[in-house]
């Protein structure tokens, strides 16, 4: 099979050259990019503070490993480079100078974090490298017009919020709402989002407001003095240790609000089960990867394709890991991209081919939800579908909902 | 002219002069060298290596700051990342708020983080040793959070990008070597007043209140004094780096500045040689290219090379680089400049010593 894919190749490679003259080779190739080889580069918190998100790079070298074993891209093997950057931005100017400089990679593959991101973007947008796909949620690299080398993937958090405020206008709308939030980017996001959700509507419905501080022992306080507010709709914008405690502490005080919270604190082992499974029923958040511990997908093709790779390239890595459904996912948004690109391999193809998808359904996505973009909109992922905590485990409901700016 | 007269007078030429030259000439021509050497490699690597060795200075300042407090004076300090900083962010500020051009913002980097070092240097007075180590890590510890927390000034999570400085257009040369030279030009400052201070009557002070507080104090140093002098001057040396690392890195976040930065300068100093000028170099060399070659070899556990080579380090050179092998190097030099001295005639010594 492989074979005879790879001579039909060599076949219409040959007759590109009779058909171009002699003059013309295969491809026309950026740096980085040759008739065998595409080189990424990528930078990945193996060590440090975040260095859980190491899994991701490992994932999507899992994947361009089965891409390469079955022929590569067009002929062409992905060459991924990925160094330890430890979550440090001096280290990631460094890492990357290294990979654009010396090893001369065609692209930036998923660097991962805000800061690292934004501590290189000035860099690759003034040396024209694309810088694909950051694994990153904060909404700033949709900016084509200023960064036009620069592309995001996930739905923000500011795009999160909007698909929040979108459901709240229509289901609930005399909703009196609290928003706890951290006192930073990620959790002012929310602020921002659920206000341009609601639009004209926001001052009034938004109620109250309260801050936490990562240092912060607990959130209790703020707790209680949002529930004193007369709110009816909690959105809480929080990472995991202080999202139980909210759960936890609403629950206790009696407060029974319609309770939001924020994607990145939904995990049922560091959340839900601390929090005390039974204080968390009827929560909503909203997700866009199928959960590979949802038994719904359990039967499905696509998480059985998932699970083969993982078993057979990934073996190392927990099957229950969401970061291995979007390891896998991203990457095959990347390997479209380069299959669409063709044997046009410059940096300039590559963004006008990441600038042009067109509702592409990836296997690993729920249902429904598409990757899209275009040369003023560099947010590739922009809907989402609600779920909710029903004791056990995160059911989905609805209709998936665009979080796309109005 | 008696024979023991001659024989003396050899062997005082032998101690001061060797090669027909004079020690401290040969410290001229060997610094010298060492700065002609360091101009010129710029222009025999590319930009990214050039890159690399504007950060091996950058923590070579830092690590000479170091170097000050707890090598020459005994108080150990984990926190120095923070006052790195504290530079850094006095430069990205000046520069992305108050349109200040990059070079003046050396000066008020230093002098915030002389002020700042000076006031945690007093009641660091109280503390010795390991409890004084605590005290400083504190400062590292919270140093990223405060950033996070004063977000108006410091851009939080997010940052502060910078608009990298331009060279000269009459230098013809890009920015990366620009950068270069002004950080080796920075540096070589930074040495020069290091030297002037620790080579006479403060460095001696530094020590003898390191070796033996009691005793420097009974002999009329001002301990107080001299230590928080000491704790200030470190601190602007280590801001400076700081300063010099925002707008050549061009970007600043509270995750640059982890305690691991702290810890990195302290690793540096003690590989280098802790109460040595030279080491600091050494020790620059290592913080920055010792985690990535670990990289390289394994990227499974880089870390645990990290640790290997630290550990062979201090056990092949328990005092530091420099420290084990400045005194070696320095008997060779000797002995080999020494060899034509001796082989040369008696009258050769006379005509060397009257002109």
């Amino acid at each position: 099979m492989t074979m005879k894919r790879g001579s039909v190749i060599g076949l219409a490679a040959a007759s590109v050259v009779l058909a171009g003259g002699l003059a013309l080779a295969a491809g026309e190739y950026g740096p980085g990019a040759s008739d065998t080889e595409i080189k990424l580069g990528n930078t990945m918190p193996y060590s440090g503070p975040a260095s859980a998100y190491g899994v991701i790079g490992k994932a999507e070298t899992a994947y361009f490993d089965m891409i390469n074993e079955q022929g590569g891209v067009n002929g062409r093997k992905i060459n991924f480079i990925s160094r330890d950057d430890g979550y440090s931005p001096p280290k990631t100017v460094e890492q990357v100078r290294k990979l654009v400089e010396e090893d001369q990679v065609l692209a930036l593959f998923q660097t991962l974090g805000t800061p690292p991101n934004s501590a290189i973007r000035d860099y690759l947008n003034e040396h024209k490298v694309p810088q694909m796909f950051v694994a990153t949620g904060a909404a700033k690299w949709n900016d084509p017009k200023h960064y036009p080398w620069t592309i995001g993937w996930q739905p923000s958090y500011q795009i999160e919020a909007r698909i929040y405020a979108r459901y709240i206008l229509k289901e609930l709308p005399n909703a009196k709402i609290a928003l706890l939030y951290q006192n930073d980017d990620f959790g002012k996001d929310y602020l921002i989002g659920l206000r341009e959700g609601l639009g004209a509507k926001a001052d009034m419905m938004i109620v109250a407001t309260k801050t936490y501080e990562t240092t912060d022992p607990t959130v209790d306080s703020q707790i209680v003095a949002l529930q004193g507010s007369g709110a009816d709709v909690l959105v809480t914008a929080a990472i995991p240790k202080f999202a139980a405690q909210a759960i936890r502490k609403v629950y206790d005080i009696g407060w029974k609000p319609t309770h939001f919270l924020s994607n990145v604190a939904i995990s049922v082992k560091q959340v839900m089960q601390p929090a005390g499974p039974e204080k968390g029923i009827g929560i909503i958040s909203a997700g866009y990867i199928k959960e590979p511990t949802d038994p719904q997908w359990e039967n499905t093709s696509e998480y059985k394709d998932w699970l083969a790779w993982m078993q057979k390239y990934n073996p190392s890595a927990s099957t229950t890991d969401g970061n291995n459904v979007y390891g896998y996912t991203v990457s095959q948004t990347m390997v479209s991209v380069l299959k669409a690109a063709g044997n046009n391999l410059t940096r300039e193809n590559l963004m006008k081919q990441a600038a042009g998808i067109h509702d592409e359904k990836l296997p690993m996505l729920l249902p429904g939800i598409v990757v899209s973009t275009s040369a003023d909109d560099f947010a590739p992922i922009k809907q989402m579908q609600l779920e909710k905590w029903d004791g056990t485990t995160w059911r989905l409901f609805g209709e998936v909902i665009s979080g796309a700016g109005s | 002219m008696s024979k023991g007269f001659t024989v003396t007078a050899a062997d005082k030429l032998a101690a001061s002069q060797y090669g027909g030259l004079s020690l401290d000439a040969w410290r001229w021509i060997g610094t010298l060298a060492l700065i002609a050497v360091a101009a010129a490699l710029p222009f025999a690597i590319s930009s990214y290596h050039v890159f690399e060795l504007t950060m091996v200075i950058i923590y070579t300042i830092a690590v000479l700051g170091l170097n000050i407090l707890t090598g020459y004076n005994g108080q150990i300090s984990l926190g120095h990342g923070g006052f790195f900083a504290v530079g850094a962010y006095t430069a990205a500020i000046l520069m992305h708020d108050y349109g200040v051009p990059y070079w003046a913002t050396l000066p008020p980097a230093a002098l915030i983080c002389f002020v700042l070092g000076v006031l945690f240097g007093l009641p660091a007075l109280r503390f010795e040793g390991p409890y004084l180590a605590l005290v400083t890590l504190a400062m590292a510890v919270a140093t990223p959070q405060v950033l996070k927390y004063f977000d108006n000034w410091t851009g939080g999570q997010q940052g502060i990008n910078l608009v990298k400085p331009s060279p000269p257009p009459l230098l013809g040369i890009d920015r990366d070597r620009w950068l270069y030279f002004v950080a080796l030009a920075v540096l070589l400052l930074a040495i020069r007043v290091a030297a002037n201070m620790l080579n006479g009557r403060t460095g001696r002070a530094l020590v003898a209140i390191r070796d033996h507080p009691i005793a420097a104090a009974a002999m009329g140093i001002d301990n107080a004094r001299y230590k928080t002098l000491a704790f200030g001057t470190s601190t602007l040396f280590t801001g400076v780096a700081g300063a010099l690392s925002a707008f050549v890195v061009g970007f600043v976040a509270p995750e640059s500045f982890t305690l691991f930065l702290s810890l990195s300068f302290l690793v540096g100093s003690a590989i280098g040689g802790i109460a040595t000028i030279s080491g600091a170099i050494i020790g620059g060399f290592f913080i920055e290219f010792v985690p990535n070659l670990a990289n390289d070899i394994s990227d499974a556990a880089p870390w645990a090379l990290y640790g290997v080579a630290m550990l062979l380090f201090m056990y092949a050179m328990p005092r530091g680089v420099v420290g084990t092998l400045g005194p070696w190097l320095a008997r060779s030099m000797r002995h080999f400049l020494h060899r034509p001295a001796l082989g040369g005639s008696e009258e050769d010594c006379e005509r060397r010593i009257t002109p």
